[in-house]
């Protein structure tokens, strides 16, 4: 029983990471109705500039506010620069823009700070600490701790303010907000700001978790079966598809995999998220669409 | 040609002037001016395609006019940007609705207050004692202007669920808590049978009388206009032919043409 529980610790804390990076993309989906594929990108970018500064011998608190600065211009940039010329195109051409930046995003990051894989030294070591019986690794729950506040803090802010119900209207019809008196380039430019500082944290976390190299941008793969379940547009729904992935994912990987020969812990949240796309395609708490036939 | 009405004496709240605007050369409004005074309620009417939605859309900001001006309440532009409308007092609704069909009554007339809360964001977000104060104070706003409208008992309802005339009432409800100065009304009775055009002139009526609003709105049922509108401004092929009151109007040989008399050119 004790080995249970903590397979399923483990799994509730990696959930908590994927809820991280599903994050930034909810942010933008409430927004704009654009799915950010770049995402990934920003949190790879995020990372290797955090890396390359304090390989420069910056200290980690001046490293860290440098990261953030140059996240948020190049969130506000790609807003302004890409995607607002696009505004009101199909969300098939947004997508697709953003894809597009992905790749660019990748580019430059190589470019700027070259393709060696770094270290990501946090300050916290990656030992087991006990508790009831239970070990889980201290850089883990540091992780998770970290990515439930950054959720909840942003939950608050969009759910039960003023900027959170614009949010919603320039999401729901621009046009409308428009009239009403919502200012747009405001609106997009604080959220994909926010997303931006969802990268960074996202990208040190991941970073230390994993180290920092290319493949750290293929964890956008990892939040598209959160986002399936948890729905698009739901902040909580994050965590809680978060958390649902992370702990089905190891159990079923300890318990279920060794009939497969293992490994099935790679595939097994695609499958969850397929059968939630055939049982409840907007996701748990994602807004479902009400249409007058 | 403009009839002189008694008010006019007094400044206007909203004054047009020589406003043109083309579309890659196809002239939407030509020298169009028109002054609107505080409290009243004036309608543009016209044939279709005459510049009517073109001309609401130039005074809230959607449009850039390619000349004239546009004086609101001591504002004095070349053109209105929507942000700025917004915030000095111009409230509007669309012909096709422009609602956020996802979000319930309730949210959508709150939208309208958006401009209206000022307390800050992390007060708002943590829920302080200043910020639930007015939190209350919106929501007492909004249900007196949800009761003005007649639909307290449809707030909670998702408004893509709703039948066509009770969403105008909601897109009429959102713009009132908004508590504008100059409200455009862009044909609020499309649509409508007789029943629920009295009813939305009512409350048309209502909003004047009761908030002090004054109303500028495009309607195509002269019968609708005749009754509710202090003052009427004409428009054909985006000039304007008549400004004066309903009565006058009803017996002008520019309008009486424009409407059914001498045909236009290029019909076949």
């Amino acid at each position: 029983m004790q080995f249970f529980f903590e397979v399923l610790v483990g799994g509730l804390l990696a959930g908590l990471m994927y809820s991280l990076v599903a994050l930034g993309f909810v942010l933008i989906y409430k927004a704009s109705g654009v799915f950010n594929f770049a995402q990934g990108a920003m949190v790879l970018f995020a990372a290797l500039a955090f890396v390359t500064i304090v390989e420069h011998g910056v200290p980690f608190w001046a490293a860290l506010l440098g990261t953030l600065l140059i996240m948020l211009v190049l969130a506000v940039a790609i807003e302004r620069i890409a995607l607002r010329p696009l505004v009101n195109r199909p969300p098939m051409t947004l997508f697709m823009a953003t894809l597009g930046l992905s790749f660019v995003i990748e580019g430059l990051a190589q470019t700027l700070f070259g393709a060696q894989v770094h270290g990501l030294e946090l300050g916290i070591e990656d030992v087991p600490i006990t508790f009831a019986g239970v070990s889980a690794s201290k850089l883990d729950l540091f992780a998770a701790g970290t990515a439930g506040a950054l959720v909840l803090v942003l939950a608050l802010l969009f759910n039960r303010t003023r900027l959170g119900l614009a949010l919603r209207a320039v999401a729901d019809d621009p046009l409308a907000a428009l009239a009403i008196g919502v200012d747009l380039r405001r609106v997009w430019a604080v959220v994909w700001a926010v997303s931006g500082v969802v990268g960074l944290v996202a990208g040190l976390l991941w970073g230390a978790r994993l180290g920092v190299q290319f493949s750290l941008s293929l964890i956008v793969l990892k939040a598209l079966p959160v986002l399936i379940i948890g729905g698009l547009d739901s902040i909580a729904g994050t965590i809680v598809g978060g958390l649902l992935i992370g702990a089905t994912e190891k159990l079923a990987e300890v318990y279920i995999g060794p009939a497969f020969g293992g490994g099935i812990e790679n595939w097994f949240p695609y499958l969850l998220a397929l059968g939630f796309l055939l049982i409840k395609p907007s996701g748990l708490f994602g807004e479902v669409r009400v249409e007058r036939a | 040609m403009p009839g002189n009405v008694a008010v006019s004496s007094l400044n206007p709240l909203l004054s047009v002037r020589d406003v043109c605007l083309s579309f890659n050369g196809v002239q939407a409004l030509n020298q169009v001016s028109f002054d609107t005074f505080a409290g009243e309620i004036l309608a543009i009417i016209g044939p279709n395609g005459a510049g009517k939605s073109s001309l609401l859309n130039v005074i809230n900001g959607l449009y850039r006019p390619q000349s004239g001006s546009i004086f609101f309440d001591g504002l004095d532009r070349p053109f209105m940007p929507v942000q700025e409308a917004a915030a000095h007092g111009i409230a509007r609704t669309f012909q096709n609705l422009a609602l956020f069909k996802g979000m319930t009554v309730l949210e959508n007339v709150l939208t309208g207050r958006i401009l209206k809360t000022k307390v800050g964001l992390f007060a708002n977000a943590l829920g302080l004692g200043r910020a639930r104060r007015e939190e209350a104070a919106q929501r007492a706003k909004v249900e007196g202007i949800l009761e003005l409208v007649g639909i307290r008992s449809i707030r909670d309802s998702v408004v893509a669920k709703l039948p066509y005339g009770l969403q105008k009432r909601v897109e009429l409800a959102r713009a009132l808590a908004a508590e504008p100065k100059l409200l455009l009304l862009d044909e609020p009775m499309a649509g409508m049978n007789q029943d629920e055009k009295r009813e939305m002139s009512q409350f048309i009526v209502d909003a004047n009388e009761e908030l002090g609003t004054t109303i500028v709105l495009i309607e195509h049922d002269i019968g609708v206009v005749m009754g509710l509108s202090d003052r009427i401004v004409v428009l054909d092929y985006g000039r304007k032919i008549a400004d004066d009151e309903p009565a006058a109007i009803s017996v002008d040989p520019a309008v009486i043409a424009a409407y059914i008399g001498a045909r236009h050119t290029a019909q076949a």
